[in-house]
């Protein structure tokens, strides 16, 4: 390519170059429209409805600048529903992926002749809805009657009957429990994937050079599958950020906001509003703190990740 | 080599034999505890009240359908089962040809903005459903769809098809070339080569992609409430499940009834797929 190509041949030639692949922005343009409607307009425009104040009912949105995100930054509500967001997924994220490593490695074992089977066991709360896990696990944890309360009482374990879900001390870490038992399969899953990765010959080497039982585990599968580990853990927390519906079909968010996260919160102002009229635009600036704050800490982990791969460099080298 | 993979981990003290027996009995003894509140779910659903109440074992002494067929009359279970379907199908339908054509141009072919496009998707990738929420529920109802089941299934559309996208454009762009300048010298056309030609070729991620949708369509739950809230007949299983509950929760065996009959189809099509499925959730983390 020449230096000195004149601006207007430098057109003709994009032109040319985006002509001749016509056939592939056709092909693009059924993922675009869903793309685009569905993921990158709600981005941008839920910046703009964030300035307006609009319960959605009429066209009377009113613009309001910054007003909704000073009110947001006052409302205590908001802080604790935003707090407890992060504690749910840093509380859910390590317990679930060390649970799924410890049954993952187990049946990877190649003695275990009923590991499909007992793989499809763990993952079957994956396949079912959250709505009816919401509804099963408040009937079993129910303090009238519910079987894990009457087990307890058999045992002796308590005198009285703990109520899981209507104790705000007790509810987030309840939620947290059913949240872990029903997502830990799709965890196992990317972890067998990544300990398929591990090269035969490697269980060979530690024979011969006697290394044995969980030191294997230890030295020499830890590291190799740590890469899978970072990705496992990003996907995990976006999951657990995302705990909506396990929350709603099951406290709804109470009792007295101690398990509103983050979603229940904008889910309250926008459509749950009981008689009062829905705020639409002070829920958007909610949903876009709430966003920019997830994808500043994304962008963060992957600037650590890419910080930690560079220096690890001239080793692997 | 994957299954090679799989050696056993040396302990001297007891005989393989001896230790794939007690490593079974324990993980079987975990499985039993892990699937106890679905066991307990179907067996719930075939006792009436009283006997759920007095807490009897786990196998029902006079089993009963009528928890069945009260669920399926008195909460709509029939009519929500047929919306959760449409929206279910309809949606996989068509995020599963969006995806793969978009996923197929992105992953091998190069032209003016491909880079900008794997931004945007990069960019988008973890944002949260209440961020989008407002906005999408709004455009649903401009465009004329804000109370209609055809909204709710476009919307679902957005869940996962980012990754989705990504999925075939890794799978596609490893393909080696050969098949393709084959095809183009016997003037297979462009679109005929996708179709009979790589689609085929990417039927694991097809089937994941197909898979992770079904279950998304049929487990999500803030869309349809949302736009189903002023509208009770178009409900999908979640929220009518969700909403049943609400009006009765004091009958736990018209509940469990309900909540069986809402996850058989996925349990079914999971383990019949499962193979496919987990193979390719394992490719996609492995890619």
């Amino acid at each position: 390519m020449s230096d000195f190509t004149v601006s207007s041949s430098l057109t003709r030639r994009l032109g040319a170059r985006i002509w001749s692949s016509r056939v592939d922005y056709l092909f693009l343009v059924p993922g675009m429209l869903i793309f685009g409607a569905f993921i990158l307009y709600p981005i941008f425009a839920a910046e703009y409805f964030s300035l307006l104040n609009w319960s959605g009912f009429d066209a009377n949105a009113k613009f309001v600048g910054l007003a909704n995100y000073v009110e947001l930054l006052r409302d205590p509500f908001f802080w604790n529903a935003f707090g407890r967001s992060f504690l749910f997924t840093l509380s859910t994220v390590p317990a679930q992926m060390i649970i799924s490593l410890i049954i993952a490695i187990i049946l990877n074992n190649k003695l275990l002749k009923l590991s499909a089977l007992f793989r499809t066991m763990i993952f079957l709360p994956v396949v079912t809805p959250v709505a009816v896990i919401g509804i099963v696990m408040t009937i079993m944890l129910s303090p009238f009657n519910g079987p894990i309360n009457m087990a307890i009482l058999d045992i002796g374990l308590l005198s009285r009957p703990l109520d899981f879900l209507g104790d705000p001390d007790l509810v987030l870490w309840t939620l947290a429990a059913i949240y872990v038992w029903k997502w830990v399969g799709v965890t196992m899953v990317y972890w067998l994937a990544a300990l398929q990765t591990v090269p035969a010959e490697l269980y060979e080497a530690c024979k011969l050079d006697g290394v044995k039982g969980w030191q294997v585990t230890l030295y020499v599968i830890m590291p190799m599958i740590m890469p899978f580990a970072i990705v496992i853990a990003l996907i995990s927390a976006i999951s657990a950020l995302n705990v909506f519906p396990l929350i709603m079909s099951m406290t709804q968010g109470g009792p007295y906001f101690a398990s509103e996260v983050m979603e229940v919160y904008i889910f309250r102002y926008a459509f749950a509003t009981a008689g009062a009229i829905p705020r639409l635009g002070y829920a958007s600036a909610a949903g876009v703190f709430f966003g920019l704050a997830i994808m500043s800490l994304t962008i963060l982990q992957v600037l650590a990740v890419r910080h930690l791969r560079n220096r690890e460099k001239p080793h692997a080298a | 080599m994957p299954h090679d993979a799989r050696v056993a981990i040396r302990q001297p003290a007891l005989s393989p034999r001896m230790r794939r027996v007690l490593i079974s009995v324990v993980l079987a003894a975990v499985c039993a505890v892990w699937i106890y509140p679905l066991l307990w779910m179907i067996s719930a659903s075939l006792k009436d009240n009283a006997a759920i109440f007095a807490n009897e074992g786990l196998i029902p002494g006079q089993p009963t359908f009528e928890n069945y067929v009260r669920a399926w009359k008195e909460a709509n279970i029939g009519s929500y089962f047929f919306n959760t379907v449409f929206v279910t199908v309809g949606s996989v339908l068509l995020v599963t040809i969006a995806s793969s054509m978009m996923g197929y141009v992105l992953g091998r072919r190069r032209f003016v903005g491909r880079g900008l496009i794997f931004a945007l998707i990069a960019f988008t990738i973890f944002v949260p459903q209440g961020y989008t929420i407002i906005p999408i529920f709004d455009l649903l109802t401009r465009i004329g769809l804000g109370q209609s089941l055809w909204g709710v299934m476009l919307a679902t559309c957005g869940g996962s098809f980012v990754i989705f996208v990504l999925l075939f454009a890794g799978y596609f762009s490893q393909i080696p070339n050969e098949l393709e300048e084959a095809a183009k010298m016997d003037g297979v056309s462009f679109v005929k080569t996708f179709w009979y030609v790589m689609l085929p070729l990417a039927r694991p991620i097809v089937v994941t992609v197909v898979v992770m949708q079904t279950l998304y369509a049929w487990n999500d739950f803030l869309l349809p409430l949302v736009v189903t809230l002023a509208n009770p007949s178009i409900r999908t299983l979640s929220v009518g499940v969700y909403a049943f509950r609400g009006e009765n929760f004091i009958d736990w065996g018209g509940m469990t009834a309900a909540s069986t009959i809402s996850i058989l189809p996925v349990v079914i099509l999971f383990l019949f797929l499962q193979r496919y499925f987990i193979d390719g959730l394992a490719g996609a983390v492995k890619g």
